[in-house]
This record gives structure tokens, C-alpha cells and sequence, in this order.
């Protein structure tokens, strides 16, 4: 159910969803909780429960992802395993060796090696990216001029040896799926989350 | 006392052992479906279409796992309390009539192993015994859990088992035997006879005291997950635990099987439809089970005990009592 929240308005009261439970004082006489049984024996509330249930098994409103053949949205801020872009319109690596991220990097995992090649230009010859030791804090893509390096969306690192995710050819962007046109850029660092204006909700406390 | 009796009688008990074993299997198989459903998630879903090997896995599993038997458990007692489960509630399908008879090539099958005169009091009595398996089982296991769960299995046994009795008193008075097949004739002119509409009190309190003989959710305090972890079950794995396992799940088809013929008329006159009418009896009796494990909380056991001695017991005590007045009447 959507409940649409008046955010100027943000006491507990009676015209908002949250309220207080009206707690009965404990029974101390013997008749007095020979009544409190009798009420709750009678008044059928174990029913309601029962009915409850039953209700959301007729409904049939299944909450379940099954996770491997269907998954959540992640937020575009996400910051998980690196990719390497390409230029889009030349396919050549974005990357041109200026080695801010190697420089930045705080957990110091990052390793290029460079060369100039026969056209003059800087060539990134390697590129690694040590992931067991990587805290994903982002820098590296921060501080790329040319936004090369980005976080990507994988965030399933299960793999049987650790540098399956370091080596650079895994990184960069296949040509084939670059003509595809399926090469995404970064959103960016202050990206909204799709959906985030409905789950924002008012605190329940008065303030 | 001819072959020919013999072998019908040991055919009977291969076809409910396997039956109830393979039900058994199936009853955890609809009890996850049922309370995900009731929980808005999907149960298993990956073994099988929709799930419906998962059984099967299980099975495989417990058969497979390694047989442990903890250092400073009780040996025998420990190694025989799972079968004193499962043997128990498998022995008391032997009076209960499963199925009108009928015939097959000329030959009337009694789908009943031993019609004795004495079924209700055999089956009940058989049940009971098996409470000694959670009983033992968790003395002999060297685990504090293990122990607060036998001295409650002991605390509900004393409690239920005057209920179970007393309930089931009135409607014997009226049928005047204890053989189940005769209880079920009683009933036999059709829904108006059925013995609810005369006993609802005792159905009720019956009821009541399955939840309690099987242990189920409003008074499954012997294996409280949240409290005691497994109960008798902890240091239990395996085939062992299973046979916990199956022996829980087939009483709790066998005591639908009994609910379903003393108070709804089991199979009615014997013929399909009615036959047909105590499976669907059965499986909602069955249902109910799961459906208020999905609903109801948990009581403690001075609770259940309260509820059994203080309040359950004077009502069945009552409805003997005026049972009695108005037959003699």
C-alpha cells in the first residue's frame, strides 16, 4: 500500500500513518485475569491470524528473487568491479597512461606500465588491478581525466583464483560489444537511484 | 490361522509403511510450499519441477550423513529413541481403517491390518508411547537443550493425554465400542450423523490435544527452534534425526486419519465417494496443521500446562459429565 507522506508535517499525530499501541495495564486480581483469558478465548483473534495468512496465500504476491536467474537493480553510484572504457567513435582505449590512479590509489593496488609507441603515442602496455586488495573506494575513477577507469555493475566476485579479475583484457570494453553499442557509461558519482523519490520515507520521530 | 491371512496382513503393512513413509516425505515437502506461500516467498523451487524432488534430495542427504553419536551420550538408549518414534506411530496405523473395503478379482481387501475391539484405546495408547522417544532421546544426549526438551515432552505428555482421554470418553459413551470401524458406522446415515454436530465440545478439545500429541506449532514446545534449539533432536543427524522426522510427520496423518473418522464420519457408507471424502477430510485436518504454523505463535509451557489442566479438563470433565445426563435421559 502507498501511503503518501506530508513531509511538512512531521509529529506523530492522528492524521499520520504512525501511531501509538494502546497497551492495556496487566491484570493483577484473579478475576480480573479470568476475564482477560475469557475475552481473548472468545474474541476470536487467533482467526484473524488464520485468515491472514490465507489471505496472502490466495493473493499469491510472491516477494521471492530467485537470485541467480533474476536479479535487483543496482544503484548506478555502485562502485564495484573496475572497467576500461573505449572511445566510442576511434574504439581506441580511453586510457592514456597519465597514472593519476596509480598514483591515488590508497590501498596501492593498481599497476600500469607504459610505452611510447611507434605513432608516438602513450600506450598502456599493462594495467592490473589487484581486487583482493582493493577497497572499491572509487578514487581511481574520480580522478581519471578521461574517464577511463569506472566502476562497473559486477558484483559477483566467486572465482577459483583472484587475478581472473585483475588482467586488463577482462576489463576493457570487447570491440565487438563496442560496435554493439553496448559499452555504458559511468552515470556518474552523484547519480539518483531509479525509484529512490518512492522509497523515501518520514521518520517516525518528532523533531 | 491360514497362509493366505498371513500374507494379506503383511502385504497391508509393506503398502502403509511405504505409503506413509513416501507421505511422510511429501508432508515436509508441502508443509515448506504451504508456509511460503502463507509468507509471500516461493519455498524450493530448483530441485525438480516446482521443487517436488526436493524430497527425494532430502532423503539422499539423510541417508548419506555421516552417523554421529556424541561422546558422553547414553549408547543404547540414545541409538534406539529415533526408532522409538517412528516405530511407534507406524504401529499405531495398524487399527486405524484407511479405506472402506472393497473388492479386487473376487477378493474383499479390509484396508485395516488388525480390526481389534479395542482400536481408538490401541491407537492412542500406541501414540503415546512414542512421546518415550523425545523423552529419551534428549536424557540420554548430554545437551542441556536436549534436557529441557525431554522434561517438557514429559510436562505435555501428563498434560495432553488426560485431554486426548476424556475428550474422546463422550463420544464413546455414545457409540458404545472402541473398535474404529464401528465408530465409523455409527455415522454411516450421511453428514447429519456425524458425531461433530452431537460432540462439538469434545471435537474441539480433541483437536486441541492433537496439536499437543504431535507437536505441533501453538504447542511445539519440545523443539522450540528460537528456545532450544532442535530440542531432542540437536545432537541428532542423519537417518536418526530423520526417523524424528518421519515419525512427526506420519502422526500427524494418522491422528487427522483418527479426528476425520470419530468425529467427521469417516468413510461414510463405504462406497468411493466416501472414500474420496476421507482423504479430503484428512488432508485438511493435515492442512490445518501447517496453517497454523504459518498463523499462531508459540506458548510456553507453563501455559500449555495451564491451559490443559485449569481450563481444557473441567470443559471435558463437564461434557462427559452432561453427556451422561442426557443419555440417561
Amino acid at each position: 500500500m502507498h501511503h503518501e507522506e506530508v513531509f511538512t508535517d512531521r509529529n506523530v499525530s492522528e492524521h499520520s500513518a504512525y501511531y501509538y499501541v494502546d497497551i492495556e495495564t496487566y491484570p493483577t486480581t484473579g478475576w480480573d485475569k479470568f476475564k482477560q483469558a475469557l475475552k481473548r478465548a472468545v474474541r476470536g483473534e487467533l482467526f484473524v491470524g488464520l485468515w491472514v495468512v490465507m489471505r496472502e496465500m490466495i493473493k499469491f504476491d510472491i516477494h521471492t528473487v530467485q537470485y541467480p536467474k533474476e536479479k535487483l537493480p543496482i544503484g548506478p553510484r555502485y562502485r564495484a568491479v573496475h572497467k576500461l572504457l573505449r572511445l566510442w567513435e576511434s574504439g581506441y582505449e580511453r586510457c592514456i597512461g597519465c597514472g593519476l590512479c596509480e598514483k591515488i590509489c590508497i590501498s596501492d593496488c593498481i599497476r600500469m606500465d607504459t610505452r611510447i609507441d611507434e605513432n608516438s603515442r602513450k600506450e598502456v602496455t599493462e594495467y592490473s588491478i589487484n581486487l583482493g586488495r582493493c577497497i572499491f573506494c572509487g578514487y581511481c575513477a574520480e580522478v581519471c581525466p578521461e574517464l577511463a577507469i569506472v566502476h562497473g555493475g559486477r558484483y559477483e566476485n566467486g572465482s577459483e583464483q583472484r587475478a581472473h579479475f585483475v588482467i586488463k583484457d577482462d576489463m576493457l570494453t570487447p570491440l565487438d560489444l563496442l560496435k554493439a553499442g553496448e559499452q555504458s557509461e559511468y552515470p556518474g558519482f552523484g547519480a539518483i537511484i531509479p525509484g529512490s523519490d518512492a522509497s523515501v520515507k518520514k521518520t517516525p520521530l518528532a523533531y | 490361522m491360514d497362509v493366505a491371512f498371513i500374507i494379506e496382513t503383511i502385504a497391508k503393512i509393506v503398502v502403509i509403511l511405504l505409503i506413509f513413509s513416501a507421505l511422510a516425505g511429501l508432508g515436509t515437502y508441502f508443509e515448506r510450499k504451504v508456509l511460503a506461500f502463507m509468507q509471500r516467498r516461493l519455498g524450493p523451487m530448483h530441485v525438480g519441477p516446482f521443487g517436488l524432488l526436493q524430497v527425494a534430495a532430502d532423503g539422499i542427504k539423510l541417508f548419506t550423513k555421516e552417523d554421529i553419536i556424541p561422546q558422553n551420550v547414553v549408547k543404547p538408549i540414545f541409538k534406539i529413541a529415533p526408532v522409538i518414534t517412528a516405530a511407534t506411530a507406524f504401529m499405531a496405523a495398524a487399527a486405524i481403517p484407511f479405506w472402506p473395503q472393497f473388492t479386487v478379482m473376487g477378493y474383499t481387501v479390509h484396508p485395516i491390518v488388525a480390526d481389534i475391539n479395542v482400536g481408538i484405546l490401541y491407537v492412542l495408547g500406541v501414540m503415546a508411547i512414542g512421546l518415550y522417544g523425545p523423552l529419551l532421546g534428549g536424557m540420554a544426549s548430554a545437551n542441556k537443550w536436549s534436557l529441557i526438551s525431554a522434561a517438557r515432552s514429559a510436562a505435555i505428555f501428563i498434560s495432553y493425554e488426560v485431554i486426548t482421554g476424556l475428550s474422546l470418553l463422550a463420544p464413546l459413551m455414545m457409540v458404545g465400542s472402541l473398535s474404529l470401524v464401528d465408530i465409523n458406522n455409527y455415522q454411516v446415515g450421511g453428514i447429519t450423523h456425524w458425531i461433530v454436530w452431537s460432540q462439538p465440545v469434545a471435537f474441539v478439545l480433541f483437536w486441541i490435544a492433537a496439536f499437543a500429541e504431535t507437536g505441533r506449532t501453538p504447542f511445539h514446545l519440545v523443539a522450540n527452534d528460537h528456545e532450544i534449539i532442535d530440542g531432542f533432536g540437536t545432537e541428532y543427524s542423519g537417518m536418526r534425526w530423520g526417523l524424528f522426522f518421519i515419525g512427526e510427520y506420519a502422526n500427524m496423518f494418522f491422528i487427522s486419519f483418527v479426528i476425520a473418522i470419530v468425529f467427521l464420519g469417516g468413510f461414510g457408507d463405504g462406497t468411493f465417494a466416501g472414500a474420496f471424502q476421507l482423504i479430503l477430510k484428512v488432508a485438511f485436518f493435515f492442512f490445518f496443521f501447517l496453517w497454523t504454523r504459518a498463523a499462531w505463535p508459540d506458548v510456553r509451557p507453563d501455559q500449555l500446562m495451564w491451559l490443559c489442566w485449569k481450563v481444557l479438563m473441567p470443559i471435558a470433565v463437564l461434557n462427559v459429565v452432561v453427556t451422561g445426563i442426557v443419555m440417561m435421559f
